[in-house]
């Protein structure tokens, strides 16, 4: 199951919506081993495409190196399909490459990105298996 | 630093090759390679032949990294922060004391 709060979870949602029809994407670190995503962090879709997302190398590293000063990890990667449910597509099980993560994806088709709900998923995807898990928005972390 | 002395054709410079020290930084998912070692100690005067002696002591990492002679599309490799794809690739050049990160692409998408 994921646990986030209701303001990470309003993020990125918001990101997604902004990014739209372009994919968004991002990561919420949060200290090892805690699996509580607590630092929103957004990143370009260096692919600027609305099929496809990549983070740029530099703010990869960036990124990266960040997290291992603060002794924090991904615990939650997410990105938004812009025409396609928020399940994984094969691209996204074939490139998942952080196990211990939780892979958010958020769909703005049919006019989501304007108003209304917005389809919010979170799955497990480790060596090449997708499991579903569970979103549990809670008001903080206490 | 290590050396290492070559078969005794050549020149006395050829004789006594130096070996340098490179950091390599490991990725969680490529961590089954190294025993779950977070870095490890590669040595080798190009990327390329830090890869070299990366597989020979951890079998199978190579392929993960390399194919048709190139980095793969979604890793990134990094010598003391630099996208090798910018600073020549696989035959990037090395300096005793060089860090590299290897870092699996953050990517996919709807289609």
């Amino acid at each position: 199951m994921l646990t986030i709060d209701q303001a990470t979870h309003d993020a990125i949602v918001a990101h997604a919506r902004r990014d739209h029809p372009d994919e968004a994407c991002g990561v919420v670190a949060g200290p090892v081993g805690s699996d509580r995503p607590a630092r929103f962090i957004p990143m370009l879709n260096a692919a600027m495409s609305p099929t496809f997302y990549e983070f740029d190398s530099a703010d990869l590293l960036r990124l990266y190196r960040e997290m291992d000063d603060r002794d924090e990890e991904p615990v939650v990667i997410y990105h938004s399909h812009t025409a396609t449910e928020a399940y994984p597509s094969r691209t996204d099980v074939d490139l998942a490459s952080e196990p211990g993560a939780h892979y958010v994806l958020v769909s703005t088709r049919d006019g989501a990105h304007e108003s209304g709900p917005i389809d919010f998923r979170s799955y497990r995807i480790v060596d090449g298996e997708v499991t579903e898990e569970e979103v549990n928005v809670v008001a903080s972390y206490t | 630093m290590s050396s290492r002395v070559t078969p005794d054709t050549g020149s006395l410079t050829q004789k006594v090759e130096i070996l340098m020290a490179i950091e390599v930084r490991i990725p969680t998912i490529l961590r089954t390679y190294t025993d779950g070692e977070r870095a490890v100690t590669a040595s080798g005067a190009t990327v390329a032949e830090v890869i070299d002696d990366l597989e020979a002591n951890h079998s199978g990492i190579r392929d993960r990294l390399v194919e048709n002679g190139e980095v793969r599309r979604f890793v990134n490799i990094y010598v003391n922060d630099e996208d090798i794809r910018f600073i020549g690739g696989l035959e990037a050049k090395l300096g005793d004391g060089d860090t590299i990160v290897i870092l699996p692409a953050v990517a996919g998408g709807g289609r």
